[in-house]
């Protein structure tokens, strides 16, 4: 029942509780593909859609990881194999001189991960997206709060999902967004 | 727009009521009020006159330091007052002038982050700007120190036809790693957390530049709760790994001092001392900084008399602990029957070098004490001038550490005294100048409050069903005293 040219549905409220329950429908309804719009972290809306932990805490980890033995096999390599020299009778490799800069290894790979690993998530960056085109949807880094369900979603009909849509309470407005 | 009315009184929101939490944001703002606030600063055609004075201002001194720099590549360290006995000068005191003043930022946004601090949301993005920008002045004087600025990337493991590696087990390498390390994780930190404020600004623009410039940089955002789910994991994660990091950095630039064997350096009270130091002069540049951009620009119901209050407190408690320091490290002279130790302290107090020891106690420990009276916490103009007070004290802490433990060390033959030349104080005025510029380019240019974690903060953000748990319990006012109606209906619920 989709229509082609369409990306899917776009659902206006002005305020969190309205957001939160219409969130919890549209989850209850069983909807996959779909998404809530905020211009900051709603607290409680990842419960209310149903979202899973992400796994950016372990790919952190994993970074951090890399870092702090790349940071070490750094040292060792350099200092004591590929070109060892005496400095004040100092051994060559000795964990204890080490561990500043295996500390700031380890810290600057994880952090990066974080971000990068952040946006590779996220497929970030993506500078078009078929909601751009909705002309309220700019409302969402400002004040308005959405939800929007694609057409490509497996349960989207076009006429039953407006009606449930049609049905949230504090609706602003209901938008087709072209894709 | 907002509620002003001719009385003023609302903006003072210093005064604790046990039924309810003060709020954060003042004057009846709505999230659209936060947006048009913050945005306004940067989408307004016409600069405040003001902003073109400093920014020339500001340019001209950074012309200042670009020829000094110039002058000493072309010349040689010899044009400053560096020779021997003491072989580190202006230069290194200013690099650990301005790495110290770089902790602030970080320390508002991961340390105040992971403490659950929400009245950090207004200075974060500020105090994280201003972090990078004294990061990068910092940064300058040890590369210009080394004397041949062009093999200056020899500090870095960069493989080479000498088949050469720097030393790992010096503690200057050491600093090249932390303080690389911390500048690309502040700039990250600070970039992540501009993605949605940037995209704000992208959906608000007018302009083709502007919407190409602002879209590029906000990454195509477009708040998915998906997204943001992410993104705050992503932010703890950051907070988290900050927190270790800012607390490593200057101990890793006292081991500069720590590590070594010159009275008066060789210690180990030195890395807790620094980063108090740190913490302590981080938030009196922010302090400095702020007080004229929020009456400037107009953002007195967004950083508030609250913050300013909060921020006094914090260098009160670290001044003290500064203060600490500086009476351990006498005892310590003194306990340790150690003839040189108890020399240098002495030659501290009351050596050639006395002037320059007791403006630092005076600023660093004498000046905070005002911030124990509820009266001159809130009095923006005294907060201001003893923030720039406490500014100028903890230059000379640097400089008695580096200048009088170096010109009075094991033996009398080989002491002096060391002046600066012309060059020396140039440089450091033209630093100035290089942080001024970048700071006001970024005022006019980026979100300069973090509008989507001030908009987190506000009562209207918490939806009001708290038998989810989730409400914070914060009952909202007016500034006049009246429950707003949304805030009525959820005390009712």
């Amino acid at each position: 029942m989709t229509t082609p040219d369409n990306y899917g549905y776009l659902v206006e409220f002005d305020n969190v509780d309205d957001l939160l329950a219409g969130a919890e429908t549209v989850r209850d309804a069983g909807f996959t593909r779909w998404d809530a719009h905020t211009p900051f972290v709603v607290h409680g809306l990842d419960r209310a859609m149903g979202i899973k932990p992400t796994k950016l805490p372990f790919l952190v980890l994993f970074g951090g990881a890399v870092g702090l033995a790349g940071g070490v096999a750094l040292q060792w390599w350099t200092n004591a194999v590929n070109y060892p020299y005496q400095i004040s009778g100092k051994p060559l490799f000795s964990l204890p001189a080490n561990i500043p800069v295996a500390f700031e290894t380890t810290i600057l790979v994880a952090a990066i991960m974080a971000l990068v690993g952040m946006l590779g998530l996220n497929r970030l960056p993506q500078l078009y997206h078929p909601l751009f085109n909705s002309s309220r949807f700019r409302k969402a880094t400002d004040d308005r709060f959405f939800i929007s369900i694609e057409a490509a979603d497996p349960i989207f009909d076009a006429e039953a999902t407006r009606e449930l849509l049609e049905g949230l309470d504090g609706r602003l407005s209901l938008e087709e967004v072209q894709s | 727009m907002s509620i002003r009315t001719a009385d003023l009184s609302y903006l003072n929101n210093t005064t604790d009521d046990p039924v309810s939490r003060p709020p954060l944001v003042l004057g009846g703002r709505t999230f659209g009020d936060v947006t048009n606030t913050v945005c306004g600063i940067v989408e307004n055609p016409r600069t405040p006159p003001l902003w073109y004075v400093f920014f020339g201002l500001s340019l001209s001194l950074l012309g200042v330091l670009g020829a000094m720099i110039a002058y000493l590549i072309f010349t040689g360290i010899g044009v400053w007052g560096l020779q021997s006995p003491v072989g580190w000068g202006w230069a290194i005191v200013n690099f650990v002038f301005w790495v110290g003043i770089g902790h602030a930022g970080t320390l508002i946004s991961a340390i105040l982050f992971l403490l659950r601090q929400k009245w950090r949301t207004s200075i974060n993005r500020f105090a994280e700007a201003m972090t990078i920008f004294a990061v990068a002045c910092a940064g300058i004087f040890p590369a210009i120190h080394v004397g041949r600025v062009w093999v200056v990337y020899w500090l870095f493991p960069i493989p080479n036809q000498m088949s050469m590696w720097p030393n790992f087990r010096s503690p200057l390498l050491w600093d090249v790693f932390a303080v690389s390390t911390y500048a690309t994780v502040s700039l990250l930190f600070w970039y992540m957390g501009m993605i949605p404020d940037l995209a704000t600004i992208r959906d608000r623009a007018k302009h083709p530049i502007r919407k190409i410039a602002y879209g590029i940089l906000s990454l195509g955002w477009r708040s998915s709760n998906r997204h943001w789910h992410r993104f705050e994991s992503a932010y703890l994660l950051l907070a988290a790994l900050a927190t270790p990091l800012v607390l490593s950095v200057h101990s890793v630039v006292s081991f500069d001092f720590a590590v070594s064997i010159i009275p008066g350096w060789h210690t180990t009270i030195f890395p807790p001392y620094f980063v108090a130091g740190a913490i302590f002069s981080g938030f009196a540049m922010v302090v400095t900084l702020i007080i004229p951009t929020r009456a400037i620009f107009k953002l007195e119901e967004i950083i508030t008399l609250r913050h300013l209050e909060n921020m006094a407190k914090i260098m009160l408690a670290t001044g003290m602990m500064v203060g600490l320091a500086y009476s351990t490290e006498f005892f310590m002279a003194w306990y340790s029957g150690n003839a040189y130790e108890g020399f240098t302290f002495l030659n501290r107090g009351f050596g050639p070098y006395a002037w320059a020891y007791w403006i630092m106690v005076s600023c660093n420990v004498i000046v905070p004490q005002l911030f124990w009276v509820k009266k001159f916490r809130t009095n923006v103009v005294l907060l201001w001038i003893a923030s720039i007070l406490i500014n100028v004290g903890m230059w000379f802490e640097r400089f008695v550490i580096v200048v009088s433990s170096l010109s009075r060390d094991f033996l009398p033959s080989s002491w002096g005294y060391y002046s600066p030349t012309f060059v020396d104080v140039l440089t450091f005025v033209g630093s100035f100048g290089l942080f001024f510029t970048l700071f006001l380019l970024f005022l006019r240019l980026g979100p300069m409050i973090g509008m989507a974690e001030v908009k987190g903060v506000m009562p209207e953000a918490h939806h009001g069903r708290a038998a989810h748990g989730d409400y914070h319990g914060d009952v909202p006012t007016d500034h006049d005293g009246q429950i707003p109606v949304k805030a009525k209906r959820e005390v009712v619920q």
